[in-house]
């Protein structure tokens, strides 16, 4: 992602990738489904171009098209694909084997599936520089681990994926991508499944690496404004074509598309900073989701959390064990029809707070009180009573709901577990429900294989609400959403709670998502809370450096955003 | 790792201790005088049936005769059956003809059965896979023993491609097609696992990232698909092992074969219990160590698995 102009040749250049037309289509059982229409494409040597667009939008397609891994029902079914002036839309398996590796690169999207679990991390290296006749020796595969940014690289090689962190698999990931010095490297959301620091290591590292060699990038990414901040050309997809390409810049300050112009309304990264120079500048934003705090007066608390701590025996050889403190002496509270967000990356603790709220798992110490009332000295009927006052939403719309169950079933369990109303009552609270949440009430004896991500996080909350809780807690409830999905979600968590009346236990690793819509904000980070406080205090005068490397590691914390996009 | 393996050894004991005890108690606890059995037809005079009582512990209760049994084998001494020849003896004799009985199915069964599943599952809903389904359906459907005559009158009767019963030497040839016949109903199994894991996996994420890496095809398919994909094949296997070793009845009885199956059938029949309680126990200790076996296995296919 080079942002020098040295190594492009004078003279006119010849693109290094060109799509021209490209229409892709699979075959089902239902017949033909065109993926991508019209598609056209050019990265030049060195350039950094990236492909934005939602889940379903083809930009993965287009881009897996060029190194032809479409899966088996796709084909490329018009158009031309050149590499280097060379046309491989139809080259022989032999040659697009050839291209692989050596000067096409790929760096796929989810660093826990997308490494082999069996083999050793070495192995999977080494491989691949010798398919591509590179000399694969140990101190090879070492070197090419280390310049990925990697470790100990040497003994590393030695263990296996599952021994890695999902940071260190995505750099694992790029060295394999980049091991044979490709021309062209297809990076295929290299970080969305990654917490937002070590993302932001991530891309850095690969903006380094990619410029030192001169490699031009395919980056493939649902956030606007990621692919502002690292590349020189935007390609926007949706509906499997290009609505929209042009300077990364141009197109976020000016976008023409109405597609274009959602997305730049509703990227969380983009909304956060748009909030952030509105805040500088002085102008008053409404785009802040969440209602204001004019239900509280501030001494109404519904959940106080004093000194939790929880410590997990770690059991070690021979039967002896270690403590590990997972949550160590964490103090918040949540005021009556608000929103506290808790914020950590991975492993920091904030799942397990959740969970502990919940009552899903016992504390070790400390106490939750709901309403005064401690919960963790509940009695098993007691708790049922609590259970039906306090609800979660998952973060994962596709394993939370169980696949065997329509809707309707879905959201009348819990009615029906704590007896509430007869048949004919429960059936209009789900209806109710489902219109609260939006969807049609046709949807009720549909599975959840047949609806979308968005749609089953609906159907989430209203199973969620189906109690009429008082608090619910939301456990990444938006993280494995399109961004588009996400605001959507947001905006109608944030609809609910002024309806309602809801207090909101938010906990999520985007810190983007908490600016839109959290009242107050726990930073947490390895167990223990580093910062509290107004969420607004929060963003614009973090104290402690953890918190600061988070903001900082927001994607598009780096745009500077003319003031009439804020 | 060793320890793990010294507790799972450990766990053999409580299993061989609780089924000794229940197939004991079921043998002498059925309903009849086990010295019949021994005498046949003619009966014998009250003073040979309180000898033989007393040889065989039966005027004992059920708990001395059982702790009796223990004793003696845990000293190795599995006692006599009731002809009086050692059972130690008559295992010694019956199982390596089993045993080579079992491998030579199971490696046909695997290898067949990998290899025609690998092709089903890369060719998935062609004409191949479609015709391995059916016909694997077919052979998990018909009894065995309708298959084991069958084969036996085709290839052993008609064609005279080789006996068609085993003789008391237990040859290579001879066993191939009892071995063939034993390994079927399994070959069908390992060959619609393995397709089923195939399809699973070639569309798995670390494939296609294998594939972007530049490897061929072939490389593709033996080194990140196939590993991944034996991983449930192999628990079968193993399985399978601890259930081929223990005899086969019908197999062993079509063909004629002189093993633990056909040994154990007449024990049955003769009502031997001595010799069914130990034939039993041997066996159970077989299936316990095959399953160990599997589970190693497993730790060294899938290195995510380790034991401590």
């Amino acid at each position: 992602m080079s942002h020098s102009t040295s190594n492009e040749p004078t003279g006119t250049p010849q693109p290094l990738l060109e799509l021209r037309d490209l229409a892709i289509t699979f075959s089902t059982s239902n017949g033909d489904v065109p993926a991508v229409r019209n598609a056209h494409l050019t990265v030049m040597p060195g350039e950094t171009v990236a492909i934005v667009g939602e889940s379903g939008s083809g930009k993965s397609t287009t881009a897996l098209a060029a190194i032809g891994l479409l899966p088996g029902n796709g084909r490329v079914s018009n158009g031309s694909i050149i590499f280097d002036g060379e046309d491989i839309t139809h080259a022989s398996e032999k040659r697009i084997v050839e291209l692989r590796g050596s000067s096409i690169g790929m760096v796929p999207q989810d660093p826990m599936s997308n490494l082999n679990p069996v083999w050793k991390i070495g192995f999977q290296v080494k491989e691949t520089l010798k398919a591509n006749g590179l000399p694969s020796g140990p101190q090879d595969v070492a070197k090419v681990l280390s310049e990925a940014g990697l470790p100990d690289a040497a003994s590393r090689a030695n263990q296996y994926p599952h021994e890695f962190s999902g940071g260190m698999r995505q750099r694992a990931l790029i060295a394999i991508g980049l091991s044979c010095r490709p021309r062209l490297l297809i990076a295929d959301e290299p970080t969305s499944a990654l917490d937002v620091t070590v993302q932001r290591q991530i891309l850095d590292h690969l903006d380094t690496m990619t410029e030192q060699l001169g490699t031009a990038v395919l980056l493939i990414t649902h956030d606007l404004g990621l692919a502002a901040e690292r590349a020189h050309k935007v390609v926007v997809m949706y509906k499997g074509q290009v609505v929209e390409a042009g300077p990364a810049l141009e197109l976020l300050t000016n976008p023409r598309h109405p597609y274009t112009q959602k997305l730049v309304a509703s990227a969380p990264s983009i909304a956060s900073r748009r909030i952030e120079t509105a805040v500088k500048t002085g102008v008053e934003t409404h785009e802040r989701l969440a209602p204001n705090g004019e239900v509280t007066d501030g001494t109404d608390t519904v959940i106080e959390v004093e000194d939790l701590t929880k410590v997990y025996k770690i059991r070690g050889s021979w039967g002896k064990s270690t403590d590990f403190t997972a949550v160590d002496n964490v103090s918040f509270s949540i005021a009556r029809g608000t929103t506290t967000a808790v914020v950590g990356e991975s492993g920091s603790g904030k799942s397990t707070v959740a969970k502990m709220v919940l009552g899903l798992e016992g504390a070790t110490s400390g106490s939750i009180r709901f309403d005064g009332v401690d919960i963790t000295t509940l009695g098993r009927k007691e708790m049922f009573d609590f259970r039906r006052r306090v609800q979660p939403i998952f973060q994962d719309p596709y394993g939370s709901l169980d696949p065997m169950y329509n809707i309707y079933r879905t959201i009348e369990e819990p009615l029906r577990v704590h007896g509430v109303g007869n048949a004919t009552s429960r059936e209009k609270k789900v209806r109710e429900l489902l219109d609260q949440v939006a969807l049609p009430s046709a949807m009720m004896q549909r599975f959840p294989n047949e609806l979308s991500g968005g749609q089953r996080q609906r159907v989430a909350i209203a199973r969620a609400l189906a109690l009429d809780p008082e608090v619910v807690i939301c456990d990444e409830a938006v993280s494995a959403l399109d961004v588009l999905v996400q605001a959507q979600i947001l905006n109608l968590l944030a609809d609910l709670q002024s309806e309602l009346g809801l207090s909101y236990l938010f906990i999520t690793h985007d810190l983007a998502v908490v600016r839109q819509i959290a009242d107050h904000v726990a930073v947490m980070e390895k167990g223990t809370l580093v910062e509290q406080g107004a969420t607004n205090d929060v963003f614009d005068s973090p104290k402690t450096a953890y918190t600061q490397a988070l903001l900082a590691a927001i994607p598009g914390a780096g745009l500077v955003l003319p003031p009439e996009v804020a | 790792m060793v320890w793990y393996i010294v507790r799972r050894f450990l766990q053999l004991i409580p299993v061989f201790l609780g089924a000794t005890l229940l197939v004991y108690f079921l043998v002498f606890s059925l309903p009849g005088d086990a010295t019949a059995a021994i005498c046949g037809e003619r009966g014998c005079t009250p003073g040979v049936v309180a000898g033989l009582r007393e040889q065989y512990n039966l005027d004992q209760p059920f708990w001395i005769q059982y702790l009796l049994y223990l004793k003696g084998v845990l000293t190795f001494d599995l006692g006599t059956n009731f002809s009086g020849r050692p059972i130690a003896t008559i295992i010694a004799e019956v199982f390596p003809t089993t045993a080579k009985l079992a491998v030579m199915a199971l490696v046909i069964e695997a290898f067949f059965g990998i290899v025609f599943g690998l092709v089903a599952g890369l060719r998935k809903g062609k004409i191949f896979d479609s015709s391995v389904l059916v016909l694997s359906l077919i052979v998990i459907a018909v009894p065995i023993f309708v298959l084991g005559f069958l084969m036996q009158f085709l290839i052993g009767v008609k064609l005279q491609w080789t006996n068609p019963t085993v003789s008391g030497d237990a040859t290579f040839t001879e066993l191939l097609l009892p071995a063939v016949v034993l390994g079927l109903v399994s070959f069908a199994y390992v060959l619609r696992l393995t397709r089923t894991s195939i399809i699973e996996n070639v569309n798995a994420d670390y494939v296609r990232t294998a594939t972007a890496k530049g490897l061929s095809r072939r490389r593709v398919v033996v080194v990140h698909v196939l590993r991944n994909s034996l991983i449930p094949v192999v628990t079968f296997l193993g399985a399978d092992l601890g259930a081929l070793m223990g005899g086969a009845i019908v197999t062993e009885g079509i063909f004629n074969v002189n093993g633990v199956g056909n040994t154990l059938y007449r024990a049955v029949l003769n009502g031997d219990g001595p010799m069914v309680v130990s034939i039993v126990t041997f066996l159970i200790l077989i299936f316990c160590l095959a399953n160990l076996l599997v589970d190693l296995l497993y730790a060294w296919l899938d290195p995510r698995i380790r034991y401590a």
